[in-house]
């Protein structure tokens, strides 16, 4: 197992988002939770990343490493979880490339970065064309490669996905998830989370559904796709 | 004509201070959403740190023990004094801002004021009301250039302001560190997303506008050598002025907004009694802002605050 979460619980101000959910992921795994707007989705994934702060009863454990004692930078530098945030996020006042050489800041590994950087621009080749315009010029799907280019840069053990297919035509969302497939199938766990419920059980192994802050349901994906339940509520009947 | 000219070396020499202490206000201002309203105090202190240091050196040569020439002590003293100015900002940004990051922008702002007057009235305990020299380190001399008397120290002191706002403008655009803060300017939220520590560039931030302040602490103590407590305020606020002039993320604005408010300052005085000065002068930079109120380069976006 890399990441374990038990028990997880966030709340802003007196309202509770989180109620106290379990999940895991396993090394090299795809593992989506769907919800509808407003369950705790985002919230779950920047409970990971520490950018929202978890009750100090909740148990976050990656590779043995206890998620509660690291900084929401240190998440990224030192465990290598990146995280693609919902609406992308990019450094609009930044190039294309600058948003990428930012997301190596604390890393070393000169010659890897350069590797890395190639790499990027194979998978995503209208990056490169783009590698000196700012990052807020870009069309919906180029900011949504670059995104997801930025993270594959910042830490590579666990990618955490929020709504990717956000805002893309069909023909792109394919590009940006046969490029997730690619960088899972490099060694990149994944945690996606989607409102496209149907898109991202086809995508994914294993899924959660999240209603109001609670894990309700679990299971493989082809399972989660056939239970009534499920299509009635999230894939349209 | 010679008078004109002579106006302008005059606002020249005056910009720069504005424009070094601009730099400061404005870096904080774009990339931590902050009024460091203590800033005008942080040039203070760093003119006094300026002082002590001079005063010592030159102590030391008089003796000599350390037989060094004068401009070798002013530029000693100028780099020293950023040196340790910049961990009295990176003290004000850890105890004074970085407890309020969340709170509201207000409680923020009035944090400023208060490290203002703690810095004031602590350097009135610790020195006392008396007015303090700054040594005269280097031997003035003026040149007449067509009736035009320009003095050693007015070009040193543009010079110097000058090449530290390239410096900064360079160290801005094209470091890693400079990357950091023009991201954080953008979207400071989900810089940590980068593996970036948000303290690590607020502190970084606090310690280099603070180093330009005291750069201008000291170029202000070699052009006006008497120093006292509340000599930051009224030029701390009129940099303040030009850091929003220059516009929010551009550091060449916020230069280029303070050697215009010298301009400004020193024409209108020109032309009207003194008695008028910054009244005339203000009401043309107010006038200016309600026709650019974004400043002149500043950048068309508004920082994201939510996640």
């Amino acid at each position: 197992m890399m990441l374990s979460v038990e028990n997880l619980q966030v709340s802003y101000g007196r309202i509770k988002a989180l109620h106290g959910i379990n999940f895991k992921i396993d090394e090299g795994e795809i593992v989506c939770i769907i919800g509808a707007n407003g369950a705790g989705k985002s919230t779950t994934l920047r409970a990971i990343s520490r950018l929202v702060p978890a009750s100090p009863d909740s148990t976050m454990t990656f590779q043995g490493k206890n998620l509660l004692d690291y900084s929401a930078d240190k998440v990224v530098s030192q465990l290598g979880i990146s995280h693609v945030p919902e609406g992308r996020r990019l450094f609009g006042n930044l190039t294309v490339m600058e948003n990428l050489r930012l997301a190596t800041f604390a890393r070393k590994d000169k010659e890897q970065i350069e590797r890395d950087i190639e790499r990027v621009f194979s998978i995503f080749t209208r990056l490169e064309e783009r590698k000196s315009q700012k990052a807020g010029t870009l069309s919906g799907g180029e900011q949504q490669m670059l995104a997801v280019g930025r993270a594959f840069m910042s830490g590579r053990k666990v990618m955490l996905l929020d709504e990717p297919s956000m805002g893309l035509a069909p023909l792109l969302m394919m590009t940006v998830f046969k490029a997730l497939q690619e960088i899972n199938q490099e060694g990149t766990a994944i945690l996606l989370v989607e409102q496209n419920a149907k898109l991202a059980l086809k995508f994914a192994q294993r899924g959660y559904v999240l209603e109001n802050g609670n894990l309700v349901l679990e299971g493989h994906s082809k399972d989660l796709l056939e239970d009534p339940e499920v299509k009635k509520a999230y894939l349209g009947g | 004509m010679g008078e004109f000219f002579q106006n302008l070396v005059n606002a020249l020499q005056y910009g720069s201070f504005l424009a070094l202490i601009a730099l400061g206000y404005s870096m904080v201002y774009s990339i931590l959403m902050l009024f460091n309203f203590a800033h005008g105090d942080i040039f203070m202190v760093g003119a006094y740190i300026g002082f002590g240091i001079a005063t010592l050196l030159v102590t030391l040569a008089s003796f000599g023990a350390l037989a060094l020439p004068g401009w070798l002590i002013l530029v000693l003293t100028i780099i020293i004094s950023m040196f340790l100015t910049s961990f009295v900002g990176m003290l004000v940004e850890r105890i004074g801002y970085r407890p309020l990051r969340e709170a509201p922008r207000a409680s923020a702002a009035i944090t400023g004021l208060m490290i203002g007057i703690i810095l004031e009235t602590g350097n009135l305990a610790l020195l006392g009301a008396k007015r303090v020299s700054f040594p005269a380190l280097i031997e003035s001399a003026t040149y007449d250039i067509g009736g035009v008397f320009v003095t050693n120290k007015k070009i040193m002191i543009v010079f110097v302001s000058i090449i530290l706002t390239l410096a900064l403008h360079q160290f801005v655009t094209k470091t890693k560190w400079g990357m950091a803060m023009r991201a954080m300017a953008f979207d400071y939220l989900v810089v940590p997303l980068m593996g970036v520590s948000i303290n690590t560039i607020a502190r970084l931030t606090f310690a280099i506008g603070s180093a330009l302040a005291a750069a201008a602490g000291i170029l202000y103590g070699v052009a006006y050598p008497v120093l006292e407590p509340y000599m930051g305020i009224i030029v701390g606020w009129k940099a303040f002025v030009a850091a929003i002039l220059g516009g929010r993320g551009s550091i060449l604005g916020a230069a280029l907004a303070g050697f215009l408010l010298g301009f400004i300052e020193i024409f209108v005085a020109m032309i009207f009694p003194s008695t008028f000065r910054d009244l005339i002068a203000y009401s043309i930079v107010l006038l200016i802002l309600v026709f650019r109120p974004h400043g002149f380069f500043g950048e068309p976006y508004s920082a994201k605050l939510r996640l």
